[in-house]
C-alpha cells in the first residue's frame, strides 16, 4: 500500500505552472528518488508536500488521510520531516538543542510544567535528551552536543540536519539533495547512511538528487520531472535507458520546441 | 604625488571623520554641558575628556588602518589625523568668531570657543587647539608603537581614572557613609568636591598598574590553579560567588544613601522590565516596541483597584497585583492575535502603534471618568508587607529584587524547556521552526503574553512606588529604553540586562546633565553596537554552566 | 467535512473575524447615527475631505520612500521620518532669513523654490548618509539587526537635530500668496490645501514616471525583484540602493516643506508620528508597491480626517479628535 499518494497536484505561480497534475505514489519503506533538470519543480514539490506552499489543485494523502492545505507544523505532526538543499540549521543553538527542537512534536510540556518543575516535565525532558543524544550518536556526532551548529564543518552540518529531521520520528523523510557539495567519499558515506536509515528505522525516504550514481545505486523507484511534469517513472535501470529522460537531460530539438 | 597621497590618505580621511564627530558633540552642546563636571578637579572637565578620547581614538584608527607596516608612516598618519580633527574645530572657531552662527546652531556660543581654545583669544587659541590635536596624534601614535602589554596598561589605567572620576557621586557617599577614619581619609585623598584630586588620579593609575602587572605576571598560574581544582571545589566556588552576590544585593540599599537608593530602584525597575522583554526580544526574536502599553496597564489596574479616587474598590496592593498581571497577559493575548500573524518587522511598528493607542486612550476625555484623563490617578497606597509599610525607596527595592528573582527563575526554567527551545528556534529561522512542528502563532503568543505579564508586574510596582499614575509617564521612550537595555546588554543574556540597565539607566541618573543627551547616546549606541558587536555587551552564554545541569541529572535518577 | 475544517481553521482566525466584524459593525452604526443626527453640514464634510486629501498626499510622498527602500533592502527604514524632518527644519532658517530681509514677500515664488531646494538637499543627504554609514555594512545580517540599527539611527537623528537647532517649536513664516481661500465650484477651500494636493500629485507623477520609464528606474525595480540576478546583469546594486535612498529622501524633503507650509511649524519630533502613519500607509498599499503606497497615504489621510466625526460622534464619544491618531494606528493593526 502506498504511504503517500499524490493525485493530480498542480501548483501555479502567477502564469507559470510549476507543478502540472502530478500523480505519484510512494510505497512504504521504499527509497524514492526524484530527479530532473534544474527548475523542473523538484523543490517546489517538496514545499507543497510540507505545507510551505499550497497547491491549487489536487490531493495529497498520507496513509489515506488528506494533508493538503494544512500548515507546515500540522504536517509534521502527521509524520513528514524534511531537510533543505542549502542546509538550514538553527545556527546559534547547540547540536543537542537543534535535535531536541526536532523532537518538539512529541513533547507536551508548555508553560507551567518547566516553571513548576513538574515531575512529568522533567521525565519528558530527560527522555528527549536521551533520544537526541542517541540520534547524535547515530549520525556519529556524539561528544559534540554542546557545540553551536554554525561551528560545524559542512558534512557534519548535513548529518546534524538529518538527525534533527529524524528526531520528529517521521513516517516519511524528504531529503533535498543530501549529497550536494560532497566529495566521493562523503557521498558514499551518505548513501550508506540513507540505506541504513531505511533498514534500521524502517522509514520511507523521498529524495531529490542530482548525482546519478547515488540515484541508480540506492533508489527502489525513480520519478523524473521536467517543467513541472512527471515524464517517467520506473526502476533505476528502466529510467537509465528511457528515451524521454535522456532527451530531457541532454535536450533535443523537440523538447526545446515544445516549450 | 599620488604616492604621498595614498600614504596620508587614512590620516586625512579618518581625521576628518574624527573632526566631524567632535564638531557634532560640540555643536549639540555636549562639550559645554559636561564642562562643569570634572574628571580631575579643576583640570580636566568631562566634556573635554570626551572630545580628547574621540580625537585619540580616531588618530589611533588612522594609524592602525594604514596598510604600510612602516612605524614612522603609522605615526605620521596618527599625527595627521589628530591635526585634521583639530583643524576642523579651528575652522569652527574661526568662522564662529567672525559670523554669528548662533541663529542656526543654538549651542555655538563663545563659551564653546573658549573651551576649545583653552580660553586663549585670537591666533594663540588656534595654535593651542592645533597643539592639543598634535599631542593627541602623537599619543595615539605612541600607543600604536608600544607592545600589547603596555598599550593595554596605559589605556586601562586612563579608563580607570575616567570611570572613578565619573562615578564620584556614587563612590564618595558610600565611602563617607561608613564614617570611619580610614574611609574618610581615602575619600578625601582621592576626591575633591568636583572630581578626582590630581593626586588621586595619579594614585589610582599607580594602584591600577600594580594590580594589572601582578595579575599579568601570574595570569597563567591563576587560570591553571583554578582549572586544576576538583570539579566539586569549582562548583563550591561558584556557589560561594552567588552567595556573596546575594549578600551584596541585600545589603546594598542599607549602605547607599537615600538618593542612591532611589537610583537603585529606578535601575531595579528597568532590570525587571528588561528581563521581561528579554523573553520577547532575546528568546523569541520578536521586536516589541509597545512594551510600555502593558506597563501602563499594570499601573492603571493597580491604581484603579487600590486608590480611593475613582472607584473605591479598597483592595490592597497584594490583592491588586495578580489582577494587574492577569490583565497584562490578557492584553498581550488580545494584541498578539492580530499582530503576531504579521512578519517580523511589521510587528515592531504595529506594537509601537499599539503603545501610542493605549496612551492616547488613557489621555482622552472620552475615558476620563474611568481613567482620570491627563490628571491621572493619585493616592495609591503603599504596599503593606505583613503590617510593615513599604514607604522608602529601600523597601520598594526589595520588592523589585523579589520580582527580578522570580523573573530570572522563570526565564532560566523556560529557556531549557520545550517552549524555550521553540522560541529560540523561531528566532533563528521562522520557516524551519515551523517545519519542525512548532505552531508559530501559539508560540509567539506565549512569548508575547509572558513578556506582557512581566511588564504589567513592573507597572504595578511602579504605580505603588510613585503613588500616582499619569498618562505622561507611559510614553514611547520607556519602550525604547527597555529595548535599548536588552539589545545593548546582549539579547537573550540575563546578566546583560542587568549591566544594560545599570549603564543606560543608572549612569544618566548619576550624571543629571546627561538626561539631555540620553536618546542621542542611545541612538549612537544602538547603531554602533549593531555594526560592531551585535551580540551585545555581555553576550548570551550558549554553553550551559555546570549549575544548570542539575534538573536533568535529577530527572534521570527519577526516570 | 467538519474534520477538514477543524484542521484548517485556527482559533486565531476566528478571533480575527470576530474583531473585524465587531469593528465593522461599530463603524457602520456610528456612521448611521452620525448622519441621522445631522451633526455636520455638507460644507463641514467637504472641509474634512479636502483636509484629509491634503494631509494624505503628504503621507503618500513619505510612504513612497518607505516602500521603495523596503523593495530594495527588505527592511523598514525607521529613520525615514527623520529624513522628512531634517529638510524643513533646516529650511526654516533659510525661510526666516528671507523673511527678515523681506525677500520672502517680494519674490515669494523664488523664496519657496529656494526653501524646497535646500530642504530636499538636506533630506537627501541625510537619507544617503544613513544608508551609507548605518545600513550598508549590514547587508546580509539577520533581519532584526538592520531594524534595530534603523531605530537607533532614528533617535540619533532626532536628537542630533534637537541638539543642533534647539528643542523649541519654530513657527514657519507666513507666505502671503499661500494664505486665504479659493472658491472652487462654489465651495470655499483653503488655498494652501489645494496647493499641497496639486504639488504632491505632481511630484508623485514625476517620481512614478522616473521609476517606470527611465533606465535607472528599471534598474531599481530589477534590484527590488532579485538583487543577485540584477548584479549578474551588470547592475551596480549598491549604487541603485543609494539612488533609492536619494529619491526617497527627495520625496520626503518635499513632503516636509509641504507639511511645514500647511501646519506652519517645525520641530525635531515632527517626523515621528507622520513617519509612523506613512509607514502604515505603505503597508496598506502593500509594501513594496509604489502606487499602492500613494493610494494608501491618501486613504489614511482621509480616514484620519473623516473618521472621528463619522464613526465616533455617532457613538456618543466625546472629543473624537483626540482619538484621530488612535484611529490611524488601528488601521495599521
Amino acid at each position: 500500500m502506498a504511504l503517500l499518494s499524490i493525485q493530480n497536484m498542480t501548483k501555479r505561480f502567477g502564469g507559470l505552472v510549476a507543478l502540472n497534475a502530478l500523480n505519484i505514489n510512494v510505497k512504504e519503506k521504499s527509497i524514492h528518488s526524484i530527479i530532473g533538470p534544474n527548475g523542473a519543480g523538484k523543490t517546489t514539490f517538496f514545499n507543497c508536500l510540507t505545507g510551505f506552499y499550497r497547491p491549487e489543485e489536487g490531493e495529497v494523502l498520507l496513509n489515506g488521510k488528506s494533508i493538503v492545505g494544512l500548515s507546515p507544523d500540522r504536517i509534521v505532526h502527521k509524520g513528514i520531516a524534511r531537510t533543505y538543499q542549502n542546509i538550514r540549521l538553527f545556527p546559534n543553538l547547540t547540536a543537542l538543542e537543534n535535535v531536541m527542537v526536532g523532537y518538539h512534536v512529541h513533547l507536551k510540556s508548555s508553560f507551567l510544567g518547566p516553571i513548576l518543575g513538574l515531575k512529568s516535565t522533567k521525565m519528558e525532558e530527560a527522555k528527549a535528551k536521551q533520544i537526541a543524544m542517541d540520534l547524535l550518536k547515530y549520525v556519529k556526532m556524539d561528544g559534540k552536543e554542546e557545540t553551536l551548529a554554525k561551528n560545524f564543518p559542512y558534512g557534519e552540518q548535513r548529518r546534524l540536519e538529518m538527525a534533527r529531521a529524524l528526531a520528529s520520528q517521521p513516517k516519511l523523510l524528504l531529503l533535498d539533495e543530501p549529497t550536494a557539495g560532497m566529495n566521493p567519499r562523503e557521498t558514499q558515506d551518505m548513501m550508506d547512511f540513507i540505506e541504513h536509515m531505511r533498514g534500521e528505522i524502517g522509514i520511507t525516504i523521498v529524495l531529490i538528487e542530482h548525482q546519478m550514481r547515488v540515484v541508480m545505486n540506492i533508489s527502489d523507484i525513480v520519478t523524473v520531472f521536467d517543467y513541472g511534469k512527471m515524464i517517467a517513472e520506473g526502476l533505476p535501470e528502466e529510467i537509465k535507458n528511457n528515451k524521454t529522460v535522456i532527451e530531457a537531460y541532454l535536450g533535443s530539438g523537440d523538447a526545446a520546441d515544445s516549450h | 604625488m599620488t604616492k604621498t597621497q595614498s600614504l596620508w590618505n587614512h590620516g586625512v580621511k579618518i581625521g576628518a571623520i574624527g573632526g566631524v564627530s567632535v564638531l557634532t558633540i560640540s555643536l549639540i552642546g555636549m562639550v559645554q554641558m559636561f564642562g562643569k563636571r570634572f574628571i580631575v578637579a579643576d583640570f580636566l572637565p568631562m566634556g573635554v575628556a570626551i572630545a580628547l578620547i574621540l580625537t585619540i581614538l580616531t588618530a589611533y584608527l588612522a594609524a592602525k588602518k594604514t596598510s604600510i607596516p612602516d612605524k614612522s608612516i603609522q605615526l605620521a598618519n596618527s599625527v595627521i589625523s589628530g591635526l585634521m580633527t583639530a583643524g576642523v574645530l579651528s575652522m569652527l572657531v574661526i568662522i564662529g568668531r567672525s559670523i554669528k552662527l548662533r541663529t542656526v546652531f543654538v549651542e555655538a556660543s563663545p563659551q564653546l570657543y573658549n573651551i576649545l581654545t583653552g580660553g586663549i583669544q585670537g591666533a594663540g587659541g588656534i595654535i593651542f587647539l592645533l597643539g592639543v590635536g598634535l599631542l593627541c596624534g602623537v599619543f595615539a601614535g605612541i600607543l600604536i608603537l608600544l607592545n600589547d602589554l603596555w598599550r593595554k596598561l596605559i589605556v586601562n589605567a586612563l579608563a580607570t581614572v575616567f570611570v572613578l572620576g565619573l562615578l564620584q557621586e556614587l563612590i564618595m557617599p558610600i565611602l563617607k557613609a561608613w564614617d570611619l577614619g580610614v574611609t574618610n581619609y581615602i575619600a578625601e585623598l582621592f576626591y575633591a568636591m568636583n572630581g578626582l584630586t590630581p593626586m588621586g588620579a595619579i594614585l589610582a593609575m599607580i594602584i591600577f598598574s600594580i594590580i594589572y602587572l601582578s595579575w599579568y605576571a601570574n595570569r597563567e598560574k591563576i587560570k591553571k590553579g583554578y582549572g586544576d581544582l576538583p570539579k566539586e571545589t569549582q562548583k563550591k566556588t561558584k556557589y560561594l560567588g552567588l552567595l556573596i552576590l546575594a549578600i551584596i544585593l541585600i545589603v546594598l540599599p542599607q549602605v547607599l544613601g537615600l538618593f542612591l537608593s532611589e537610583v537603585l530602584t529606578i535601575v531595579g525597575l528597568y532590570v525587571l522590565l528588561g528581563l521581561g522583554l528579554n523573553i520577547v526580544v532575546g528568546y523569541a526574536g520578536l521586536l516589541d516596541l509597545g512594551y510600555v502599553a502593558f506597563f501602563a496597564i499594570g499601573s492603571y489596574v493597580v491604581a484603579l483597584l487600590t486608590s480611593p479616587q475613582i472607584f473605591d474598590f479598597g483592595l490592597n496592593f497584594w490583592q491588586a497585583l495578580p489582577i494587574a498581571v492577569i490583565c497584562g497577559v490578557l492584553a498581550g493575548v488580545i494584541l498578539g492575535i492580530p499582530v503576531l500573524k504579521m512578519r517580523g518587522d511589521y510587528l515592531a511598528i504595529a506594537t509601537l502603534g499599539f503603545g501610542e493607542i493605549i496612551r492616547i486612550l488613557v489621555l482622552s476625555d472620552f475615558l476620563k471618568p474611568w481613567l482620570g484623563g491627563a490628571q491621572g490617578i493619585g493616592s495609591i497606597p503603599n504596599p503593606n508587607f505583613f503590617g510593615f509599610h513599604m514607604v522608602k525607596p529601600q523597601h520598594i527595592y526589595y520588592l523589585l529584587l523579589a520580582g527580578c528573582i522570580l523573573v530570572v527563575f522563570i526565564s532560566l526554567r523556560l529557556k531549557n524547556s520545550r517552549l524555550g527551545r521553540a522560541w529560540m528556534a523561531m528566532r533563528e529561522d521562522e520557516d524551519v521552526a515551523q517545519a519542525m512542528g512548532i505552531n508559530l502563532v501559539a508560540t509567539k503568543l506565549l512569548a508575547f503574553a509572558t513578556g506582557a505579564g512581566f511588564s504589567a508586574l513592573s507597572g504595578a510596582i511602579f504605580a505603588s512606588k510613585i503613588g500616582s499614575v499619569y498618562p505622561h509617564s507611559f510614553n514611547v521612550f520607556i519602550s525604547i529604553n527597555v529595548v535599548a537595555i536588552v539589545i545593548i546588554g546582549g539579547m537573550g543574556s540575563l546578566p546583560g540586562v542587568v549591566i544594560g540597565a545599570a549603564v543606560l539607566m543608572g549612569l544618566p541618573e548619576l550624571l543629571r546633565e546627561f538626561a539631555e543627551y540620553r536618546m542621542f547616546v542611545y541612538g549612537v549606541a544602538l547603531v554602533v553596537m549593531m555594526l560592531l558587536r551585535p551580540e551585545g555587551l555581555l553576550p548570551e552564554q550558549r554553553h550551559k554552566m555546570a549549575l544548570h545541569d542539575e534538573p536533568e541529572t535529577e530527572a534521570k535518577t527519577a526516570a | 467535512m467538519f474534520q477538514k475544517w477543524k484542521d484548517r481553521v485556527t482559533l486565531t482566525d476566528i478571533v480575527m473575524w470576530m474583531i473585524g466584524g465587531t469593528l465593522l459593525l461599530m463603524c457602520l452604526w456610528g456612521s448611521v447615527s452620525t448622519i441621522r443626527a445631522g451633526l455636520y453640514t455638507k460644507s463641514h464634510w467637504i472641509d474634512f475631505v479636502i483636509f484629509g486629501l491634503a494631509q494624505g498626499s503628504i503621507y503618500s510622498l513619505i510612504a513612497t520612500g518607505y516602500t521603495m527602500v523596503y523593495g530594495v533592502l527588505k527592511m523598514i527604514n525607521f529613520a525615514h521620518g527623520e529624513v522628512f524632518m531634517s529638510g524643513p527644519f533646516t529650511g526654516y532658517f533659510l525661510a526666516m532669513a528671507m523673511w527678515r530681509s523681506e525677500f520672502l514677500d517680494k519674490h515669494p515664488i523664488m523664496a519657496i523654490i529656494a526653501i524646497f531646494a535646500l530642504a530636499m538637499f538636506i533630506s537627501t543627504m541625510v537619507a544617503y548618509l544613513v544608508e551609507k554609514i548605518a545600513y550598508r555594512p549590514l547587508r546580509g545580517a539577520p533581519r532584526l539587526i538592520p531594524l534595530i540599527t534603523a531605530i537607533g539611527a532614528s533617535f540619533f537623528l532626532q536628537y542630533l537635530f534637537r541638539g543642533l537647532y534647539g528643542s523649541g517649536i519654530n513657527a514657519y513664516p507666513d507666505v502671503q500668496i499661500l494664505d486665504g481661500f479659493w472658491m472652487i465650484l462654489g465651495v470655499r477651500v483653503l488655498k494652501i490645501q489645494v496647493i499641497v494636493i496639486i504639488a504632491a500629485i505632481l511630484m508623485m507623477l514625476l517620481l512614478y514616471g522616473f521609476i517606470m520609464l527611465t533606465k535607472v528606474g528599471k534598474a531599481i525595480r530589477a534590484v527590488s525583484e532579485d538583487k543577485e540576478a540584477a548584479a549578474l546583469m551588470g547592475i551596480n546594486v549598491d549604487a541603485m540602493i543609494s539612488t533609492t535612498f536619494i529619491i526617497g529622501g527627495m520625496a520626503a524633503g518635499a513632503a516636509g516643506v509641504l507639511y511645514a507650509l500647511m501646519y506652519k511649524q517645525v520641530h525635531f519630533f515632527m517626523g515621528f508620528i507622520p513617519g509612523l502613519k506613512a509607514f502604515t500607509a505603505a503597508v496598506l498599499g502593500g509594501i513594496g508597491n509604489i502606487p499602492g503606497a500613494m493610494l494608501g497615504g491618501v486613504f489614511l489621510g482621509l480616514i484620519e480626517s473623516v473618521a472621528p466625526a463619522l464613526f465616533l460622534d455617532g457613538l456618543g464619544i466625546i472629543a473624537p479628535y483626540q482619538l484621530k491618531d488612535a484611529i490611524a494606528f488601528w488601521v495599521n493593526d
